[in-house]
């Protein structure tokens, strides 16, 4: 969207055949993120937002997935590149930090090990050199004794320095773009802060640009500058934090704010989930697609079930996809959903 | 890890010791129970019309009179302090670990077993580079290429090796390989490695392969399986994101986790191979462990058996306890405690 | 081991079926160019059972080496620790007895030759006293000369069944032993021992505890194959027993492998009997025995050593093959194959009710059981063997013409019995024999004919005689009244077949080999026969052993056994030994 952006994905699809059906984990989704800034991806799980993160990685390629759309990387296609080549990109140009670390780090070698496999893939140097910058990696993410513990292995170390190791991983090879995949759900809250604090300040040193992928808005909160909301694979709206935290325009946005956990809630107070479950990606339901879990369905006059919503742009550079009218939105939003989230 | 390994050791000895009670009370026990005297014992180890002093003789001589306690007593000590025997023209000493004298052919049975471990550990050792190879490399392969033809044709194959009795697979491929093609040379010429490299793979060729195609084939479906799981892992994700070559990721990460388990189960199939690799042994006629056991069995020949069941049992123990501490080498999640 | 067996049939037929059809193949174009050819196609290079009555491809030319194959072991290579006829035949390549059967085809086969001696015994003392004479000039591998010491030596070895357990007792039963019990448990007492006498070198005297005509036959066992003492090792002699005959032991891998050479101290000067063709001998042992009959019909082996023949799988290849039959003799064994009626178990005490199962018994059904004429053996007139030794033909429940039976006469004599609508009783057998089995159940399905029920029992094979059938108490307790048996002859004369299974008085309360025999009678025309000089004299008593157990109707024989042989095309002097039921393997060799 932005000229010069150093992402910048359009119109992207990943579709998966499988026995039952084809599976539209991510279906026409349009984005871009800048140098120094953070997008944050949101949404449930199965809303095909990490299907995203591999896919710009390159990772769904040649294993069976079905993948259009364009990935431009600071000016490169990567849609239409080789496999081989993109891999030459990958963990250089652009790198991931995966959630749950202890079953993303191989448990049979040692944290050194990984990180000095990751560094001499894409720089030719000795293994002496190697472990001397993988040592400097994790004292870098606050690992004490970083010459010790890295001979380590992943299960030795608690969950939090876990995750430090594979920031640090992640990091080893200074990479352009750095994608989180819910680089906290795994950790304790004060941990969680920590590494929140932790990526924000070398987002700054690196001036990387980050995609953070996450179900929970707190964390895009602390970090995003821009949150893209995801449901059934399908952008349903985008905009500046400022615009999704304050003038929130879409029923699942609002859904999502209100089922949000708060430091500045009452421990008694109750959440407000989202009634329903994620929707099936092979039988996605027919309209709107949030339309069965939508409390507002009813006020479309029936379009929800039938018509597919656009997503179209409300001010601003805010886009939502919803058949209400701008107008009813606002008013529910600031009649309606704002009174409740404040009042509890 | 000493601890731990003389531990062990101390229960294997004990094993050792039930295993060699448990056969010596069926060998013995079970005839006497099913009503079989002394004599009647001993008229299984005489010539066909044998009178009964000979009978009488030979019950004495093997010792048959006595409490069975005295005579499991007399194989014990025999282990630790050696046995004199008297062989006619005088007495010789068969020197601690005595396995005893067999029944029927009157040899000392150690030196028989020493004799014919060599064919058993080539058999054995050849055969399972052969399969581990075969076996893992096709369960990598098919494993990568789900659903390929390849896939289908090494899982046939597979199903085929697993499900195939070596009498029938070893009798059809002396057949075909040797009788009509020429290719290898008489596997019964059992020729040991010392004295003729060559002859000695030629000629155990054939039982190597009929072997390995029987555990390449359950190797290769447990490679298969424990690939397709390990390859859907997150840490083999990981490996791909960092940007590593295919290659590095399947054969570093994925091969390395799915190969423990198959660690376990190759030490376990060799220590039991060592013990005896009894139909392959049969059906090649080579004159190794498992023969020996055989044709122990069938002449009730109970200081072969005895002497068999023991270093069959020390194989598999060994390799249990080989296998347990490279595992704790393989897997640094393992402590050996 | 049933569920094994099934499936090596299973797998060899299989693979059969492959070689065969791979022949086939073969065989086509081996016609073609024949065709083309011409000459090539001038008839078979052998015939089906030419080896019975001939020597096949004779030749002298020497060299190579002999490839012997067995599917175990033997009991053991040591003369004096030996009984199965497949050994006694393989010893008289490196040892010499003092007489041994002629190595030629047909009935002359049967006759004793001098070997060590000059010539057969010479009996004095009414048959007690038996002496021989060594040839001139013998000498051991070693090149030491044999002297009638040595030949005194093994054969007071062989009395020491503690040491020596494996060969026949003929010596101890028969030899005025005294209280002498062998050179191991009295050292330093030979001399002493005067049951056998060596008043020189080359005089050897056996004083028996009564006459016995047939001495010769115990000069022919390999017990009497000189033994040096020096040289003995008590058990351990089979590791290298020292060679008197022209080939010599090099390698004895025990369970393994023997490799002969030849023995550079034999002189044939001193023995007429052999020759000394083959550079070598080698023997496999402990071979797959579907595989080894395999080897044996493409070649790679030689000769088979076991006294049965090629294996049940491979018998269905030779037989339905031209190419393979012309190569292979149906050898009739010194052996019959019979059901022993038992007159302990009521009403079988009367004769009557006795010769109602031999006339009522199918015997044409039986000899399928045993694999039909070729491979299982003729149908039994009487007990007693026709390959033997003055077998005279008899047939007293007329076999011959009722094949499968006679049941009128079978009803007249249960009639005479007083059981006119028949009886019930037992009959057991080998668990682990199929053909026996197969026996027991045609013999009560032949025998229903008349009304005489039988229950079949089986038992395990390995305690048959010493639990079971062969224990009279067990055998009368449950109403054993039919015993399904067989029996071969230790050497192919009356006393070496009948005296184990006719004799009465060596019935004892288990283990038994006489089964039912109790004929006083009887026990006086062994008797006779035993100390019987004028071979044609003893030949006429056991002749009469047999028919008289034949009325006494004690033993219903069915199949006089056979074996089908295999000789490859390049094997050659092969002929069937009508004495081992066997090849001949002193004849033997390859170029």
């Amino acid at each position: 969207m932005t000229e010069g952006a150093f992402l910048d994905v359009r119109n992207l699809k990943i579709h998966f055949p499988t026995d039952d059906g084809l599976v539209k984990s991510v279906d026409g989704l349009t984005f871009s993120v800048e140098r120094g800034k953070t997008l944050g991806i949101v949404g449930e799980s199965g809303s095909g937002k990490s299907v995203t993160s591999l896919g710009v990685l390159g990772l769904h390629k040649g294993r069976g997935a079905n993948i259009s759309g364009e990935i431009w990387l600071d000016g490169e296609e990567l849609v239409g590149a080789s496999q081989e080549h993109v891999r030459g990109l990958r963990g250089k140009k652009m790198a991931m930090i995966f959630q749950d670390p202890l079953s993303a780090m191989h448990p049979f070698y040692t944290v050194g090990q990984q990180i000095i496999e990751a560094y001499r893939i894409h720089n030719k140097v000795s293994k002496k050199v190697a472990r001397k910058h993988a040592v400097d990696m994790l004292g870098r993410v606050g690992i004490p004794q970083p010459d010790r513990r890295v001979d380590s292995y992943p299960h030795e170390f608690s969950g939090g320095m876990r995750q430090r190791a594979m920031i640090a991983m992640a990091l080893s090879c200074d990479p352009e773009l750095l994608i989180a995949d819910e680089p906290t759900t795994a950790l304790d809250v004060t941990v969680q802060a920590q590494i929140l604090d932790l990526m924000r300040d070398l987002q700054r040193d690196f001036n990387a640009a980050l995609i953070v992928i996450t179900h929970d808005l707190g964390v895009v909160a602390e970090l995003s500058d821009d949150i893209l909301v995801m449901y059934g694979g399908k952008c349903v709206e985008y905009g500046t934090a400022e615009d999704i935290f304050e003038r929130p325009e879409h029923p699942y946005t609002w859904g999502l704010l209100g089922s949000m956990p708060r430091l500045d809630r009452e421990p008694t107070e109750r959440l407000l989930p989202i009634k329903g479950t994620p929707p099936s990606l092979i039988n996605v339901p027919s309209g709107c697609a949030f339309h069965p879990r939508c409390a507002f369905e009813e006020r479309t006059e029936g379009r929800a079930q039938t018509e597919v919503p656009e997503l179209l742009e409300t001010e601003g550079g805010h886009l939502v996809r919803c058949h209400l009218p701008r107008e009813r939105r606002r008013a529910i939003w600031e009649n309606e959903i704002k009174p409740n989230l404040e009042a509890s | 890890m000493v601890t731990y390994i003389i531990r062990r050791l101390a229960a294997a000895v004990v094993l050792l010791f039930v295993v060699s009670i448990t056969t010596f009370a069926i060998f013995f026990l079970v005839p006497r129970l099913a009503g079989m005297s002394a004599d009647d014992l001993a008229s299984r180890y005489v010539s066909k019309a044998a009178n009964s002093q000979v009978i009488h003789d030979t019950a004495t001589r093997l010792g048959f009179y006595d409490p069975i306690l005295v005579q499991y007593g007399r194989f014990v000590k025999g282990l630790f302090l050696g046995v004199d025997r008297n062989y006619g023209p005088g007495i010789e000493h068969c020197p601690a670990p005595c396995l005893g004298y067999s029944y029927v052919t009157q040899n000392p049975v150690l030196p028989d077993l020493l004799d014919r471990l060599p064919v058993t550990l080539s058999l054995a050792l050849g055969a399972a580079v052969i399969w581990l190879v075969f076996g893992v490399a096709a369960g990598v392969v098919s494993a990568l290429r789900r659903g390929s033809v390849f896939d289908r044709i090494s899982m046939g194959v597979a199903l085929a090796g697993v499900s195939l009795p070596i009498f029938f697979t070893g009798i059809v491929s002396l057949a075909i390989f040797r009788d009509q093609l020429g290719l290898v040379g008489d596997v019964a010429d059992w020729v040991p490695f010392t004295q003729d490299p060559l002859t000695w793979a030629n000629n155990l060729s054939l039982p190597w392969i009929t072997l390995a195609f029987l555990y390449a084939a359950g190797y290769a479906r447990l490679t298969r399986a424990g690939m397709l799981e390990t390859m859907s892992e997150d840490y083999i994700r990981t490996a791909r994101a960092k940007g590593l070559p295919e290659r590095t990721v399947v054969l570093k990460h994925g091969l390395r986790a799915t190969l423990t388990p198959v660690l376990t189960i190759f030490g376990l199939d060799l220590g039991l191979l060592l013990g005896g690799a009894v139909l392959t042994e049969s059906t090649f006629s080579l004159p190794g462990i498992g023969k020996y056991a055989v044709d122990a069995i069938g002449n009730n020949d109970l200081p072969q058996v005895m002497g068999v069941t023991l270093v069959a049992a020390i194989f598999i123990i060994l390799a249990n306890l080989i296998v347990d501490l490279l595992y704790a080498v393989v897997d640094p999640r393992v402590r050996l405690a | 081991m049933n569920l094994r067996s099934t499936a090596s049939v299973l797998a060899v037929t299989a693979s059969l079926a492959l070689a065969v059809s791979a022949c086939g193949g073969g065989a086509k174009s081996g016609s073609s160019s024949s065709g083309s050819g011409g000459g090539a196609a001038a008839g078979p290079s052998s015939e089906y059972n030419a080896g019975v009555t001939q020597v096949v491809n004779p030749s002298d030319k020497t060299g190579g080496t002999l490839h012997m194959g067995m599917p175990g072991d033997f009991d053991s290579v040591d003369p004096g620790d030996m009984y199965y006829s497949y050994a006694w035949n393989f010893a008289r390549l490196y040892t010499r007895a003092l007489v041994m059967f002629k190595p030629v085809p047909g009935k002359e086969g049967l006759e004793l030759v001098p070997d060590l001696a000059e010539s057969l015994g010479k009996a004095s003392d009414g048959g007690k006293t038996w002496t021989y004479k060594l040839r001139p000039g013998l000498k051991f591998e070693d090149g030491s000369p044999v002297t009638s010491k040595d030949v005194k030596y093994a054969v007071a070895r062989s009395l020491d069944k503690d040491v020596l357990p494996s060969g026949p007792t003929y010596f101890n039963d028969w030899l005025d032993t005294g209280d002498y019990t062998g050179p191991y448990k009295m050292k330093g007492k030979l001399d002493d021992w005067k049951g056998i006498e060596t008043p020189d070198d080359q005089t050897i005297v056996f004083h028996l505890k009564k006459a016995y005509g047939g001495f010769d036959y115990f000069a022919m066992l390999p017990q009497t194959a000189p033994v040096p003492e020096a040289k003995d090792t008590g058990s351990k002699y089979k590791e290298h027993p020292v060679s008197t005959g022209p080939y010599m032991f090099q390698t004895h891998e025990l369970g393994k492998r023997i490799e002969l050479v030849k023995n550079p101290n034999w002189d044939p000067a001193t023995d007429p009997n052999r020759k000394q063709l083959n550079d070598s001998v080698e023997v496999l042992l402990g071979q797959n025995e579907d595989d080894l009959d395999q080897r044996l019909l493409s070649g790679k082996i030689d000769v088979k050593i076991n006294s049965t023949g090629v294996g049940a799988n491979a018998r269905k290849a030779v037989l339905t093959d031209p190419k393979r039959k012309q190569y292979a003799d149906s050898a009739a064994l010194a052996r019959t194959w019979f059901a022993n009626i038992n007159g302990d178990v009521p009403p079988l005490d009367n004769i009557h009710c006795r010769k109602a199962v031999e006339y009522a018994a199918d015997r044409s059904a039986i000899q399928g059981a045993y694999g039909g004429p070729v491979a299982g053996g003729d149908i039994a007139l009487s007990i007693m063997p026709p390959v033997m030794t003055g077998y005279q033909k008899i047939d007293p429940y007329g076999v011959e013409a009722h094949p499968t039976g006679d049941v009128d006469k079978a009803k007249q004599e249960l009639q005479a019995c007083g059981q006119p609508n028949g009886f019930s009783t037992s009959i057991s057998y080998r668990t682990e024999r199929a053909a026996e089995k197969q026996t027991a159940e045609a013999l009560q399905q032949s025998l229903d004919r008349v009304g005489i029920k039988l229950d079949i029992k089986p038992f395990p094979q390995g305690d048959y005689f010493k639990l079971y059938a062969g224990k009279p108490d067990f055998a009368k307790k449950n109403g054993l009244g039919i015993i399904v048996y067989g029996w071969g002859a230790d050497y192919p004369e009356g006393f070496g077949f009948f005296q184990q299974i006719v004799d009465s008085r060596i019935i004892r309360s288990a283990g038994n080999t006489n089964l039912s025999v109790k004929d006083p009678e009887v026990d006086k025309l062994i008797d006779k026969a035993a100390i019987e000089q004028d071979a044609t004299a003893r030949n006429q008593l056991w002749s009469q052993v047999d028919s008289k157990v034949m009325d006494d109707a004690y033993i219903l024989p069915y199949v006089w056994a056979r074996g089908l042989f295999y000789r490859p095309a390049t094997l050659k002097n092969a002929f069937i030994s009508q004495n081992w039921g066997m090849y001949e393997f002193l004849t033997l060799s390859t170029q």
